[in-house]
């Protein structure tokens, strides 16, 4: 900005660094602040301070009564997580990873998701569910599957995957003010990345996707993860004239059909960066909206890269080789733009 | 008797020509079926028929232009009775007793040279569909070459056949920029012609103004992704030019008075002339200026939704001519009359409020151009003239513009131009000042 006279009060707005696994935490902390029917359980979210770190300190800050421990059954506390829900609280409770939280899946898909439906209105489940998903640090196959696509496919859930520090501030409030279950997935390796984030920072729109960069000749759509591949994929596309939009979904469900066909719209290219499996997947819904809903704006066929169909090996080698990484969303962008 | 007339297929359309009749004398039409191609100055349209009936004479040969309302055929009803003589009915396909089909889906089968009673029919009653005959004569016209859908929509935007088209994607699939290159003319992407297209099109209809919607939304989302937008304002004592107004209306009837948009668009256009770095457009990264000065003005339409056509050459107009121009810019705008380059040239836009608006308005910019000029509503307020506090009418002037274009002391000085220019209304009243 040259004209000092035109800077404006926003982007003059002071920011400060914080680690997306710090978002999380002062989320926690400010909705056990602002409201005493939130509370937080979880396999090790009390004394230990999470599996992942994010809720060190909350304990010691707001006691056993809202910070509780809970046996390691997953079914057991996800239940009770519910009845709470159905109790008038609002429950904040923690699977460690999204592979553990199949052993809930019953509490989660015949009660959180259908009381409401089951009881004619009268039974809302106000839930947040937290889980980490993704793999990328050793952690082998029974933590490290990327699941949200399963999840994102029951009627009664709303699905949230924040991959800003921006979102991991904002996304759990606004979660919690949903009367329904809401489900969050934390992809693993954001915890330690760090951005900028607003002094003022609070709860954030949970409807939307965004476009995070904007481009002219091919959309990246992504989520989680994922997005700080496709961002860096973005850089590599420019350096070679390669002007890609970058669509982070943040919602997986409902998907925001309308943020990512207007891209498509205007990019007429889309690759799709999923590190679920690509068989009956996210990747798939957005690619089979994509082609439901713009199909006469598509230049090329939809290209997808998703993890290979295997179990997410051990092995750092094989496990880097199994997830999709930046050189081949640069790659795909490539081929649809067609200058592989 | 249900004739059929040469269609007026936009407000600028006086005359058409038919390039092709899809119907012969004897062939049965009915509501909604396209019974001829006609060439108007803009495209090649095809034109359906409103009444059923049955063609009983083409009263206009292929290639002859006439007037819009010129009958072009005669229909009589269909259960009237058949002149005496042999039918004529030499187009009709030998399995004429199966289900109805449009004379348009006959016509693309004798083209396409597909046997309509081997196609399998997939339109209600068991109706061959304009989609089964094409379908059916996919393999033979595609000669395995294959196109990408937005290739194919491209290329019936710009006329192109797709099999003059050489492909440069994976396995020779022809893409968008093939068919723009075959055209002849690498196409801007076109976000702003599909606003124009929308507004300049036929009556409204709920459908048009969802359309007309989603236009205006996809150009203002683009406007606030790309546009780094900076605002200025500045409140304007209008007292020299409300004296002004008042002097040169006294005597004028109502429908000649001249309104303070008028003043105020020309002063915008005048202030152009000395700042052209805000008239103009942002392509390719550069900024283009305008060797004109148009003058894009807002207007609303009744039932929703905006039009932003322009007064063209607007600096070389008196005022009394810029509110004629106003005047009739609005007329044709809600009566959908408005001509193309006058949506397509604007080089700036002004959006004034007027009497009932709020006080000031900051605007998003009409890519490709790189400022918007906002008037609010000219109202009474207390304001110190030379040391003394007074009752003036004041209006507050805001500048939306492009920062990749212009800086804040550009912007700062063309609204104190503005300003200067509202002070002498005189000066400005003077064609080609």
């Amino acid at each position: 900005m040259t004209g000092s006279t035109v800077e404006q009060p926003a982007a003059a707005a002071p920011t400060r660094t914080v680690t997306y696994r710090e978002a999380l935490r002062e989320a926690l902390r400010e909705a056990l602040q602002r409201d005493d029917r939130v509370f937080l359980m979880g396999e090790d979210v009390g004394r230990y301070g999470g599996c992942f770190g994010v809720s060190l300190g909350l304990l010691e800050e707001f006691g056993p009564e809202r910070v509780r421990d809970t046996p390691l059954s997953e079914l057991a506390f996800v239940g009770a997580g519910i009845g709470a829900a159905l109790g008038g609280m609002r429950p904040v409770v923690e699977v460690m990873t999204v592979n553990f939280s199949l052993l809930a899946m019953d509490q989660i898909l015949n009660n959180a998701a259908t009381l409401l439906h089951m009881s004619g209105g009268q039974l809302p489940v106000p839930l947040v569910l937290r889980m980490t998903t993704g793999a990328g640090r050793q952690l082998a196959a029974q933590h490290s599957h990327s699941l949200e696509g399963w999840y994102a496919h029951i009627p009664g859930l709303r699905v949230l995957a924040p991959a800003t520090v921006e979102d991991a501030r904002g996304m759990l409030w606004t979660a919690l003010e949903d009367p329904d279950p809401v489900v969050i997935f934390e992809h693993g390796g954001l915890y330690n990345t760090a951005g900028e984030l607003d002094e003022d920072a609070g709860p954030v729109d949970i409807q939307h996707a965004a476009v995070r960069r904007p481009g002219r000749d091919v959309t990246l759509v992504t989520y989680g993860g994922s997005l700080p591949k496709a961002l860096e994929a973005a850089a590599a596309l420019a350096a070679d004239g390669i002007s890609a939009e970058v669509v982070d979904l943040r919602s997986l469900r409902p998907l925001d059909d309308e943020t990512i066909c207007a891209s498509v719209a205007r990019t007429h290219r889309v690759v799709v960066v999923d590190e679920g499996w690509r068989s009956v997947g996210l990747s798939a819904e957005v690619s089979a909206r994509v082609c439901e809903q713009v199909f006469y704006e598509l230049d090329a066929p939809v290209r997808r890269v998703c993890s290979a169909e295997v179990p997410i090996p051990y092995a750092k080698q094989l496990e880097e080789a199994a997830l999709p990484q930046v050189a081949d969303v640069v790659a795909a962008a490539r081929e649809v733009v067609g200058s592989a | 008797m249900p004739d059929f007339r040469m269609p007026s297929l936009g407000a600028d359309m006086e005359v058409g020509s038919v390039l092709e009749w899809l119907v012969q004398p004897g062939d049965v039409v009915h509501h909604g079926d396209v019974v001829a191609v006609v060439d108007t100055a803009k495209a090649a349209v095809e034109v359906e028929v409103f009444s059923d009936g049955v063609v009983d004479e083409l009263l206009v040969p292929v290639g002859q232009t006439v007037p819009v309302g010129t009958l072009l055929a005669t229909l009589r009803p269909v259960d009237s009775t058949v002149p005496a003589g042999p039918p004529r009915e030499p187009e009709r396909p030998p399995d004429a007793g199966v289900p109805v089909r449009s004379p348009l889906v006959r016509h693309l089968a004798h083209q396409r040279g597909v046997d309509l009673a081997a196609v399998p029919a997939t339109g209600p009653r068991g109706v061959v569909t304009r989609v089964d005959v094409e379908g059916a004569a996919a393999p033979r016209t595609r000669d395995g070459t294959r196109s990408s859908p937005y290739a194919r929509r491209r290329a019936a935007q710009l006329d192109v056949d797709l099999r003059s088209v050489t492909g440069t994607g994976r396995g020779g699939a022809i893409r968008a920029t093939d068919v723009e290159q075959a055209a002849g003319r690498a196409e801007e992407r076109p976000a702003a012609v599909d606003q124009v297209a929308t507004a300049a099109g036929a009556p409204a209809t709920g459908d048009r103004r969802t359309a007309a919607r989603q236009a205006i939304a996809a150009l203002m989302t683009r406007s606030k992704r790309e546009v780094p937008h900076y605002y200025l304002t500045q409140t304007i004592d209008l007292a020299q030019a409300t004296d002004w107004l008042h002097e040169h209306n006294r005597d004028r009837e109502v429908s000649q008075r001249v309104l303070p948009a008028a003043l105020l668009v020309r002063a915008v256009a005048l202030a152009c002339r000395t700042h052209p770095s805000l008239n103009g457009f942002w392509r390719d990264d550069r900024f283009d200026p305008a060797d004109d000065v148009h003058v894009g003005s807002a207007v609303a339409l009744r039932g929703g939704g905006l039009v932003t056509p322009a007064l063209l050459h607007a600096d070389r107009l008196s005022v009394a001519q810029t509110m004629a121009a106003l005047r009739s810019l609005v007329e044709r705008s809600r009566a959908g009359r408005l001509r193309l380059r006058e949506l397509t040239d604007g080089t700036i836009t002004v959006t004034n409020l007027g009497e009932r608006g709020a006080e000031s308005v900051l605007g998003v910019v009409f890519p490709p151009q790189v400022a918007l000029v906002g008037f609010g509503r000219v109202a009474e307020r207390p304001w110190a003239v030379d040391g003394l506090l007074g009752v003036r009418p004041l209006v507050t002037a805001s500048l939306a513009a492009d920062h990749r274009a212009t800086d804040g002391h550009v912007g700062s000085t063309f609204l104190a131009e503005v300003d200067r220019l509202l002070q002498d209304p005189d000066a400005m009243d003077r064609t080609g000042t």
